[in-house]
């Protein structure tokens, strides 16, 4: 939903970890998340920016990010997210198992190796 | 989701707005320093972000609770709805919050009479010993008295049950000295009263064991009540003596203001100890109640059992003297159980009780009718709405959705209806109690909306709810839109089968209201019956009148002269016509009885003991042999009068005069064997609405146990109050140290018929209440019906019908739906009378007048309310008529 990419659809609830992995380093606001993604993904994963937004409430009502209005680096106001001790729990759990999927698949795909 | 996020979603939806915005303008600003011209920067930095009010939109959702959203919706639809159906909105919802208003106030009464838990804590821990099945008239009965003080020491001793136990009785006593003295209400305790009920002081301290101890009494606890208005709030600490029976005694405290005593409907004045008298106490004065909180794990059933296996020796080691062995195997016999005692003992229960039940009855059933008044509105309201609700199922809105906001209408008139009713139900609580009791009574309630009065209304309103609302909407929404659509709204089928379902409810309204007004006549004639039904003697023109001497300090040997003297001053009062004293007066309650026997015969019998005027002050004729005179004195032989029923049932209508009958004997009663010298006429004893029972009068002088007072009927043709002053005058003069008390004995009959009058009141406004809701919906349906039938009616008066013959043809309307309901309503109220037998004094639940009367007068109602209608009809202009068409 909402996400463009090159080639096909994404797995559900993976923009979800995208946005937490993003700001696991620091806060940041829409704008800069968004082309976060599409910069990190070499320009794989196109985010509508619209849909970004629906993702952040979700993951603010759940508690794993909380947001704040700041200054942007060009003098703009604008909404900052950071990533909550949960939200950091949320995101190890969720990479983890984001892990083991892919190498699910990739022994799928390549029986050959073990 | 989150109810903070909910309750400011429109908020959330603003922050996120100008986030989105800030967005834009960020993305804007890059796309212009890419080099991009200002117009395209921003409508590609849009493309780019997708749709932002579906983003906001998606947002908002995730922020609501879907049902309440649509519920919140549908409440706003149908308050819009009703905005533009002013009228019909009022209708509704001022019929409604009648019905309900009515309906809670009766609730209202009946909880405070009745169900509501005593105010202390943990009442539903409280329960009472009891002897089981009561103690069959045995000895002398004061009011909530169950049990004996030598009882209730025996009791306190050796029941196991019990946690705390305490003991109480209510009386009336004086306080002050003088012609400074007054009645107070006096609640005498047991030490451990307070401390068991867990009552806490409000001032001072309370009762302890300590205060129980030798007469007098020194110590009191005031109410909140009595220390403010009689005490004037004085500091406790300061000192407060009163004389209370003659005894100083020292105000110690005062209790909480919610605290009334355990006897519902009821105040006390002054709390005292028992106290222990030189002579011991009697043992067949039943004055006391019994209650206490039972230990833990105690059941009732536990409790009563150890109560039963110890009574044999309780009532064995308290046997009463002087009583005759019958009557001494009655009271070994007896049994103590336990009983719940959480909502408190209650005189004012019994006296309204069943009145309050069938009064709660009737409300509802006017708010049946109300309710089916608002179905047919409607009704009314939903096939002028059938064009729209077909539109918008052929839109797609599906049936249920439908349903709902038709249903949501309803609910919102029920819950106007409803809280405008519980916000009434205060005021007419009110009225009622003052419309209802006689001036000077004093009722003491706590009339509350408690939450089982909250409860109440809310079930009530939302039955109202189903009842009126849910059948209208199912009609609604079951109608075909094609049909509907096509036929424009009229004269569908569905129309008509919409129609016959309004007439139904008026058959319904027909009956119901019937049903009410036969209530109604009922009791209004039962009332009017009782007021005016001869008890054999006179009432007008008397004044009763007690008269105390306690505090004179005569000798008691000096007590007979001075009652003569007494009566003699009365009796020389000018104005005056006759005056006789009695020991009991008539009509207005209490009893006396003695056994008696009459040859082989036995039996009990009521004792009165009157001075020589008695008969002719109470217009009670002498029939055979004579009344009494001077030369019966407490020397000469004990004479009797008995009257018309004695003679039937002791001498089996023979002749008695010249036969003895002998009383059994009792403590301070020894067994007296009188002549029997005269025959009076038959008059009621102690109530207008009982049997008349066997009676024996005898001379005053003659009494075995006169105290020191005296009650005196005064017969007078001067105003009662004129009257009732110059004795007082006089008394106080000549005798400042006796204490009088006057009333109007008239007065004092009717208060004994309050009950009768609150039903005849109020069951005639209900009635009457129904017989217009009635009306109303009777008016509604036939202009409906006229409305409909406007072509047809125009075609026939053009075709020369007479403006006669179109009145009766929609009068035979009503009186086809009247021809219905009236024997319904017939049928009805003969299988409710049933219930009502007992509360009707001089006529039965099927009284034919009654019956017929009522039945009349809906007729009559019912063709007013077509009659305007049909006029209306029979004017109309024929060509306007037809060119509607």
């Amino acid at each position: 939903m909402g996400m463009k990419q090159a080639s096909g659809e994404i797995l559900q609830g993976t923009l979800d970890m995208l946005i937490l992995q993003i700001l696991a380093p620091g806060p940041g606001h829409g704008h800069t998340i968004a082309y976060a993604i599409e910069r990190r993904s070499e320009d794989v994963l196109l985010v509508e920016h619209g849909s970004l937004y629906p993702a952040l409430h979700r993951l603010e009502d759940k508690g794993w990010i909380a947001s704040f209005w700041g200054t942007s680096e060009n003098n703009r106001k604008a909404r900052y997210y950071r990533l909550t001790a949960a939200g950091r729990r949320q995101l190890s759990v969720e990479m983890g198992r984001w892990e083991r999927l892919v190498r699910a698949i990739n022994q799928v795909l390549r029986p050959e190796n073990p | 989701m989150s109810w903070r996020r909910f309750i400011r979603r429109r908020w959330w939806d603003q922050e996120r707005a100008r986030e989105i915005d800030a967005h834009l303008e960020a993305e804007t600003a890059e796309n212009i320093a890419r080099g991009m011209p200002a117009a395209e920067a921003a409508a590609a930095a849009r493309r780019k972000f997708g749709n932002p009010l579906q983003v906001r939109e998606e947002i908002y959702r995730m922020n609501t609770v879907g049902w309440l959203e649509s519920l919140w919706q549908d409440a706003r639809y149908a308050a819009r709805g009703l905005r533009l159906a002013p009228g019909f909105a009022a209708v509704a919802i001022l019929s409604l919050a009648l019905g309900m208003g009515a309906n809670t106030a009766i609730f209202q009464l009946l909880d405070a009479v009745r169900l509501r838990n005593l105010p202390i804590r943990h009442p539903e821990q409280l329960a009472e010993v009891k002897i089981a099945g009561g103690n069959h008239g045995f000895g002398l009965n004061q009011q909530y008295g169950e049990l004996t003080r030598p009882l209730w020491e025996l009791i306190r001793g050796r029941q196991p049950a019990f946690k705390g136990i305490f003991a109480w009785s209510a009386d009336e006593r004086y306080v002050g000295r003088g012609a400074e003295m007054r009645h107070f209400n006096q609640l005498q305790v047991s030490g451990n009263f307070f401390d068991v009920l867990g009552v806490q002081p409000y001032r001072g301290r309370l009762l302890d064991p300590a205060d129980e101890g030798a007469c007098p009494v020194k110590t009191a606890v005031a109410s909140y009540a009595y220390w403010q208005s009689e005490l004037a709030g004085r500091e406790i600490g300061s000192g407060i003596k009163l004389y209370a029976d003659g005894a100083l005694v020292d105000v110690v405290g005062v209790t909480p203001p919610e605290f009334f005593g355990l006897a519902v409907g009821e105040s006390f004045d002054l709390a005292m100890p028992f106290c222990q008298p030189d002579q011991p106490l009697r043992r067949d004065v039943f004055e006391v109640t019994v209650m206490g909180r039972l230990k833990p794990g105690w059941t009732l059933e536990r409790a009563s059992a150890a109560m039963a296996s110890m009574s044999p020796g309780v009532f064995e080691a308290t046997l009463p003297p002087g009583r005759d062995p019958q009557a001494e195997q009655m009271y070994r016999h007896f049994r103590l159980s336990v009983y719940p005692a959480a909502t408190g003992v209650s005189g004012a229960r019994e006296t309204y009780d069943p009145a309050l039940w069938l009064l709660l009855a009737i409300t509802g059933l006017v708010l049946l009718i109300a309710c089916a008044n608002l179905a047919n509105l409607m009704l009314a309201r939903s096939s002028a709405r059938s064009g729209e609700i077909a539109v918008r199922m052929a839109l797609g809105a599906s049936r249920t959705r439908l349903l709902r906001q038709m249903l949501a209408e309803s609910a919102l008139l029920a819950a106007v209806g409803g809280g405008l009713g519980i916000a009434l139900s205060q005021t007419l609580c009110r009225a009622l109690f003052w419309a209802v009791l006689p001036a000077g009574q004093k009722v003491e309630l706590r009339i509350e909306t408690d939450w089982m009065v909250l409860a109440y209304a809310g079930v009530a309103a939302a039955l109202t709810c189903v009842v009126f609302g849910a059948l209208p909407a199912l009609r609604a929404s079951n109608a075909a839109p094609a049909a509907a659509m096509k036929a424009g709204g009229r004269g569908t089928t569905a129309g008509r089968e919409r129609f016959s379902m309004q007439r139904a409810m008026v058959v319904v309204q027909v009956s119901l209201s019937l049903l009410l007004l036969t209530a109604a006549l009922l009791f209004v004639r039962s009332f009017h019956n009782l007021m005016i039904f001869n008890p054999g003697m006179r009432e007008q023109g008397l004044t009763r009148s007690f008269l105390g001497y306690w505090q004179s300090n005569l000798p008691r040997e000096q007590w007979p002269e001075f009652r003569r003297q007494l009566l003699t001053e009365v009796q020389s009062t000018p104005g005056v016509l006759s005056a006789a004293t009695t020991t009991m007066v008539p009509l207005v309650g209490g009893s006396w009885s003695h056994d008696v026997h009459v040859g082989t015969v036995e039996g009990s019998s009521k004792f009165t003991w009157v001075s020589q005027d008695y008969f002719a002050t109470m217009g009670i004729p002498v029939l055979r042999g004579r009344g009494f005179d001077k030369n019966d004195t407490a020397a000469s032989l004990r004479v009797a009068v008995v009257n018309q029923a004695f003679v039937r049932r002791f001498t089996n209508g023979a002749d008695p005069i010249g036969r003895r009958l002998r009383t059994a004997p009792e403590p301070n009663y020894p067994s007296t064997i009188y002549q029997i010298v005269g025959v009076m006429a038959d008059a009621k004893y102690n109530d207008i609405r009982g049997e008349i029972p066997p009676q024996v009068l005898a001379p005053a002088d003659q009494f075995p146990a006169q105290g020191p007072w005296t009650q005196v009927l005064i017969y007078s043709n001067l105003p009662p109050e004129t009257v009732i002053n110059t004795v007082k005058r006089n008394l106080a003069r000549r005798h400042p140290d006796v204490i009088g008390e006057f009333s109007n004995f008239q007065d004092a009959i009717r208060d004994g018929l309050q009950g009768e009058r609150m039903l005849a009141t109020l069951s005639g406004f209900f009635g009457a209440l129904a017989a217009v809701l009635a009306m109303i919906g009777l008016y509604g349906v036939v202009s409906y019906l006229v409305a409909r039938r406007r072509n047809e009616i125009g075609i026939r008066l053009a075709l020369g019908a007479e403006r006669g013959q179109v009145v009766a043809l929609v009068m035979r309307e009503g009186a086809r739906l009247l021809a219905i309901g009236i024997p319904i309503g017939l049928a009805a109220s003969l299988a409710a009378g049933r219930s009502a037998g007992a509360l009707l004094f001089g006529l039965k639940p099927y009284d034919p007048l009654t019956l017929a009367g009522a039945a009349a007068l809906l007729a009559g109602i019912a063709a007013a309310a077509t009659f305007l209608p049909a006029r209306r009809a029979s004017r109309l202009d024929p060509m306007s008529a037809l060119r509607d068409e």
